[in-house]
């Protein structure tokens, strides 16, 4: 098997994760909701990951790092709460839903949102910041790169607009996180979101959000914080302010080890090899007969991901021929990137989305080039005939 | 059945505060060690670095040093 989703979650993970949530199923308690060794310890592995977390994503305090379940919870607990009626929006077409719905969410409160428009690569045009500027504009909520095109967003231009206007600078980091180097405080982030199951290489249900210091967040999940028990209202300190409930422990100590790997392996270095496949992945098919790419294959960053189709095939039959004929596996459909997909086109089609790994070879590539190939020439000669 | 003496307790806003300053007490060989936090300074739940007066003034002298924020600091006989 030959395993290409790794924008939907890494399967291959460092062998160290699994052993970590093994150890972690036998021995951790709640953390924070007592003082014997079993909930200790499981406080100090959770204490220990936020500060890996801290010194991967260049946060200075590793109590203003918050875990989550995922990115979607990341993003829903700070962007429900963040505005007030009135307030207006920037975001773009190339966002996941998890990014879309809470903003239509927050719609529904009064909230204004505009939705920057892409070229036909995909990318947005930075101009149209400052063009959709208002006076009641407060904040960017932004992919740092597209789950569908890979296409990556140049954070720091975002963050130059953002600080010029006094404007809160959100980040959707799902796809970047632990694949392409973030640093909030050099950037100027203020909110960052992040999945802990994909480039992080962690357990799924593992997640969080990075606020800068200064920003007080207001939780939209509130409960059990194993502090301040007779408080009618959530403690509103970082990180307990967003982390209601139990935390999941177990899978954290999972992102722990995988921290691990990522910080002793270097997140460039991984980079460089993802990217190194991604880009012989397009060499190999970009000029295919029938094979039409989605994004900009030209840009010096790019995420390890190509979406392509194939004439008219469904994307859902090409990513089943992928899987039954040659055992690759790859996402096919709408990405959960509904704006993007209607932008391009491709709202029935969907497209079929190659996403590489840390654990990825060469040799799966050429592999999967061969596929396209076959699978392109077929379509090619039926069409013709 | 355990003697009363007299401890410093720390408490702290957070377990992550509570957990910054065990690692920094543990990385600076100062004593004590984490407890759920005293009837006498809140009800509840919550931890607390429960030190030896000698253990605190050693913490004192390197509080620019601190990487968590302490509630309160008070002297207990427990």
């Amino acid at each position: 098997m030959i395993y290409f989703d790794n924008a939907a979650t890494t399967l291959q993970k460092p062998p160290a994760v699994a052993e970590a949530v093994l150890e972690a199923l036998q021995s951790l308690g709640n953390a924070g909701r007592g003082a014997h060794e079993p909930t200790l310890k499981a406080a100090r592995v959770i204490y220990d990951t936020r500060v890996k977390l801290a010194k991967l994503l260049g946060a200075a305090d590793p109590s203003r790092i918050a875990f989550t379940c995922n990115a979607t919870e990341a993003l829903n607990s700070v962007l429900q709460r963040l505005f007030a009626p009135g307030d207006h929006v920037l975001t773009t077409v190339c966002e996941h839903n998890s990014v879309l719905r809470p903003l239509y969410l927050a719609k529904t409160n009064g909230v204004e949102v505009t939705h920057l428009q892409a070229d036909a690569l995909g990318r947005i045009d930075y101009a149209d910041l400052e063009k959709n500027l208002r006076p009641q504009t407060k904040a960017v909520v932004i992919t740092h790169a597209s789950n569908l095109t890979g296409n990556v967003t140049d954070l720091d231009l975002v963050a130059d607009f953002t600080h010029q206007h006094g404007l809160l600078l959100v980040v959707d980091a799902s796809q970047t996180a632990g694949c392409l180097p973030v640093d909030v405080t050099k950037t100027g982030i203020d909110i960052l979101c992040f999945t802990g199951h994909k480039g992080l290489m962690g357990p799924q249900g593992t997640g969080g959000v990075y606020v800068r210091p200064g920003l007080a967040p207001r939780p939209f999940k509130v409960g059990g914080s194993g502090v301040h028990s007779f408080l009618t209202t959530h403690p509103d300190k970082m990180p307990t302010a967003l982390e209601a409930g139990t935390l999941n422990g177990h899978g954290i100590a999972g992102l722990n080890a995988a921290l691990d790997f990522l910080l002793a392996t270097g997140v460039e270095k991984i980079h460089a090899h993802e990217e190194m496949l991604m880009r012989r992945f397009v060499q190999g098919v970009q000029a295919l007969p029938e094979v039409k790419l989605y994004g900009d294959y030209q840009a010096a960053e790019r995420a390890a991901i190509v979406s392509l189709n194939i004439g008219t095939l469904d994307s859902g039959a090409v990513s089943d021929i992928l899987w039954e004929d040659y055992q690759i596996c790859v996402r096919a459909g709408a990405h959960c990137a509904p704006l993007l997909h209607r932008h391009f086109g491709t709202e029935q089609q969907g497209a079929v989305r190659f996403s590489f790994g840390c654990f990825n070879t060469a040799a799966e590539v050429d592999a999967a080039v061969t596929a396209v190939r076959e699978i392109a020439l077929q379509y090619a000669q039926e069409n013709r005939d | 059945m355990r003697l009363k003496r007299l401890y410093m307790i720390i408490t702290f806003a957070t377990t992550t505060e509570a957990m910054a300053a065990e690692k920094f007490c543990l990385e600076h060989d100062i004593g004590g060690r984490l407890i759920p936090v005293p009837q006498e300074i809140s009800a509840g739940c919550g931890l607390a670095w429960r030190m030896l007066p000698e253990d605190f003034a050693l913490l004192e002298r390197q509080r620019s040093q601190w990487s968590f924020a302490v509630e309160e600091c008070r002297e207990i006989m427990m």
